[in-house]
C-alpha cells in the first residue's frame, strides 16, 4: 500500500467512480485466482486425488468469505492498534456506502471486498503442501484458525496504513510477499513438519496426472494477478500501470529463467518448468511491483525463476513433504521478492524509498529483512502449533490405506474421471428425487 | 484355427488395420496395452526430479485366421508394424479350438 498518498490527501477525500469500477474489477480478478491455483495444483497431483485438491481450494473460498464477513475484516483493517485491528467493523456494520477507506478515495466495501480475496486466496495456497493426504474437516478448521490467528493479524501489520507495525516501519509489501506468499509458505513448512508424509514420499514417484490442466491455471492464476498487483494500489492511474507492467516483464523473466536452470540441470524445457517458472515470477514481483522499474523487474524475475527452480529440490536433501513445492514457490519466491526491493526499489515509482542500488544504502534492505522475518516467523510457529493440535485431536491425515486407495472416494466419495462404461460400472443405489430405487441386482441401462 | 496377437507401436494401427483388410480379414479386435521388451522405459523430468518410466503404451491387436492362413496374416501384421527401432514389438500364434458367431450360432471357420 502507497505512503504517498496519504500525505497527499489530508481531508477525507471524495469517492473517485474510477477509482472504485477498477478495484471491484480487480476484486473479481483476485478471485479467479483460487479456482485456478486450484487447477494448478490439481493438474500436479494423481488421478486419485485431484477433487480432494481441487475441494481444499474451495472450500476456502466458502469458509473465508463467511468469517472475513463475520470478523476477518474488522480486525485485519480497523483501525485497532499495530498488531491487531478494532471490532468496529465486526458483522460488515458500521460501514457507510460513501465512507471512504483511510485516505484513499473509494468506499471501505470496495477496499473489504477486494482484501477478501488475498484473504481467501492465501489459505488456499497452503493446500499444495499437503496434497492427497488430509480431511477435508482438519482442512477447513486449520484455515478457519490459521486465518484468524494468522492471515487476519499480518495483513494488519503489513496494510493497515494508521497503525500496522510493519506499515509504520516503513516495511514495503506493495501487493503481498510478506503477507501472503511468505505467509503461506511458511504456514506450509510449519504444518508439514508435524504432520506425516505421503506414503512412498522419496521412493514412488509422483507422476502429475494432468500437465495441461497445470497450464490452465497457471494461466488463470497470470491473468488474476494483475488485479492482485494494479489493485493494490487502490486506484487506476500511472503507478497501477507500472504495476501491471512489472508484473508481467518479471513473469516473463522467470519463465524463462527456470526454463534455462532446467535445461542446463536437467536437459529438457518442460511445460511444468514454465507453468512453475511463471507462478515464481509473480510472486517474486508482487511485493516489489510498485518499487522497481521495468528493467528492474526483469532481475527480480530472473532470480526468483532461476531461485525457486533451485529451491524446489531442497525438500529432497532435508526430508519434508512439501508436495507441490508451496515453501519452494512461494517462501523462497516471496523472500526474493520482499528482500530485493531493498535493492532495486528506485525511489521513483509508486514508492519514495530507495534501494542500494540506487543510492538509499542498506536501509531499506534491512527493513525488508525485519518484514520477512517477522512474517515468516509467526506464521512458521503458528501454523506448527495448530497442526500439532488438529493432528492430537481430530487427527490431521487420513489412514495410510485411505492415502493409497485414494483419498477422493474416501473424502468425497467422487472419481474425478469416468474413463469407461465397464470400470465404473455404477450404478443407482438410491436417489432423493424417486422412492423408487431399482430393483437390486437389476441392470441400468445408461 | 489360430489366434494372431500383436502388440506393437499405437501409431502403426493404421498401416496395420490397412494391410489387414487388404488381406481379406474381416474383423479384428484392438486394446490399449502398456508394458516394455528390450526397449525398456524412459526418463522423465518434474520439478528436477527425474522419474524412469518403464511400461510404455502400446496397442494389442487380436485376429483369427484359419490355419492355412496363419503364416501369411503374421507376415503381414509384422510388415505393416515395423519401423526398424527399438520397441516394434511383438507378433505370435496359438491354436484356438473354436469359435462361435453370436448371432447366428456358426462355429468354427464359419464364425470368422
Amino acid at each position: 500500500m502507497p505512503e504517498g498518498i496519504l500525505t497527499l490527501a489530508a481531508a477525507a477525500p471524495k469517492i473517485d467512480t474510477g477509482n472504485t469500477a477498477f478495484m471491484l474489477l480487480s476484486a473479481a480478478l483476485v478471485l479467479l485466482m483460487t479456482p485456478g491455483l486450484a487447477f494448478f495444483y490439481g493438474g500436479m497431483v494423481r488421478v486419485k486425488s485431484v477433487l480432494n485438491m481441487l475441494m481444499m481450494s474451495f472450500i476456502s473460498i466458502a469458509i473465508i468469505t463467511i468469517l472475513w464477513t463475520l470478523y476477518g475484516f474488522s480486525i485485519a483493517f480497523d483501525t485497532g492498534n499495530g498488531f491487531l485491528g478494532g471490532f468496529d467493523w465486526v458483522g460488515m456494520r458500521n460501514i457507510g456506502l460513501t465512507e471512504p477507506f483511510a485516505t484513499f478515495n473509494i468506499p471501505i466495501y470496495a477496499f473489504a471486498v477486494f482484501q477478501l480475496m488475498f484473504a481467501i486466496i492465501t489459505p488456499a495456497l497452503i493446500s499444495g503442501a499437503l496434497a492427497d493426504r488430509v480431511k477435508i474437516v482438519a482442512w477447513s478448521v486449520y484455515i478457519a484458525l490459521w486465518a484468524t490467528l494468522v492471515y487476519f493479524p499480518v495483513a494488519h501489520w503489513v496494510w493497515e496504513p494508521n497503525t500496522g507495525w510493519l506499515f509504520k516501519l516503513g516495511v514495503i509489501d506493495f501487493a503481498g510477499g510478506t503477507a501472503v506468499h511468505i505467509n503461506a509458505g511458511a504456514a506450509a513448512l510449519g504444518a508439514i513438519l508435524v504432520i506425516r508424509k505421503r506414503v512412498g514420499f522419496k521412493k514412488d514417484p509422483f507422476r502429475p496426472h494432468n500437465l495441461p490442466l497445470v497450464m490452465l491455471g497457471a494461466g488463470l492464476l497470470w491473468f488474476g494477478w494483475f488485479g492482485f498487483n494494479a489493485g493494490s494500489w487502490l486506484g487506476a492511474d500511472g503507478v497501477s500501470a507500472v504495476a501491471f507492467t512489472n508484473t508481467q516483464v518479471a513473469t516473463a523473466a522467470a519463465l524463462l529463467g527456470w526454463l534455462g536452470y532446467e535445461r542446463i540441470k536437467h536437459g529438457a524445457f518442460t511445460t511444468l518448468g514454465a507453468a512453475s517458472g511463471a507462478v515464481a515470477g509473480l510472486v517474486a514481483i508482487t511485493p516489489a511491483c510498485g518499487s522497481v522499474s521495468p528493467l528492474g523487474a526483469i532481475a527480480v524475475g530472473l532470480i526468483a525463476g532461476v531461485g525457486c527452480a533451485a529451491a524446489v529440490g531442497l525438500k529432497y536433501r532435508f526430508g519434508y513433504d512439501d508436495s507441490l513445492d508451496v515453501v519452494g514457490v512461494h517462501m523462497v519466491g516471496g523472500i526474493i521478492g520482499s528482500l530485493l526491493i531493498g535493492l532495486f526499489a528506485t525511489g521513483g515509482v509508486g514508492q519514495t524509498a530507495k534501494g542500494l542500488f540506487y543510492g538509499g544504502g542498506l536501509h531499506q534492505l534491512g527493513l525488508q529483512f525485519v518484514g520477512v522475518g517477522a512474517v515468516l516467523g509467526y506464521s512458521l510457529v503458528v501454523s506448527a502449533i495448530l497442526a500439532f493440535l488438529i493432528d492430537k485431536t481430530i487427527g490431521f491425515t487420513v489412514d495410510e490405506d485411505v492415502e493409497v486407495a485414494g483419498i477422493d472416494q474416501a473424502e468425497h466419495a467422487e472419481t474425478a474421471y469416468d474413463y469407461a462404461g465397464v470400470g465404473s460400472a455404477a450404478r443407482l443405489a438410491s436417489s432423493s428425487d424417486s422412492s423408487e430405487a431399482p430393483a437390486s441386482g437389476k441392470k441400468v441401462d445408461a | 484355427m489360430k489366434l494372431i496377437t500383436a502388440v506393437v507401436k499405437p501409431h502403426r494401427l493404421d498401416e496395420i488395420k490397412e494391410a489387414l483388410q487388404a488381406f481379406g480379414v474381416h474383423g479384428l479386435t484392438v486394446t490399449e496395452a502398456s508394458g516394455y521388451g528390450r526397449q525398456r522405459g524412459h526418463t522423465e523430468v518434474y520439478r528436477g526430479a527425474e522419474y524412469t518410466v518403464d511400461l510404455v503404451p502400446k496397442i494389442r491387436i487380436e485376429v483369427l485366421a484359419e490355419d492355412d492362413a496363419a503364416e501369411q496374416l503374421i507376415e503381414v501384421v509384422v510388415k505393416a508394424a515395423r519401423t526398424g527401432k527399438i520397441g516394434d514389438g511383438k507378433v505370435w500364434s496359438i491354436p484356438v479350438e473354436t469359435a462361435v458367431r453370436v448371432r447366428t450360432g456358426e462355429r468354427g471357420p464359419d464364425a470368422l
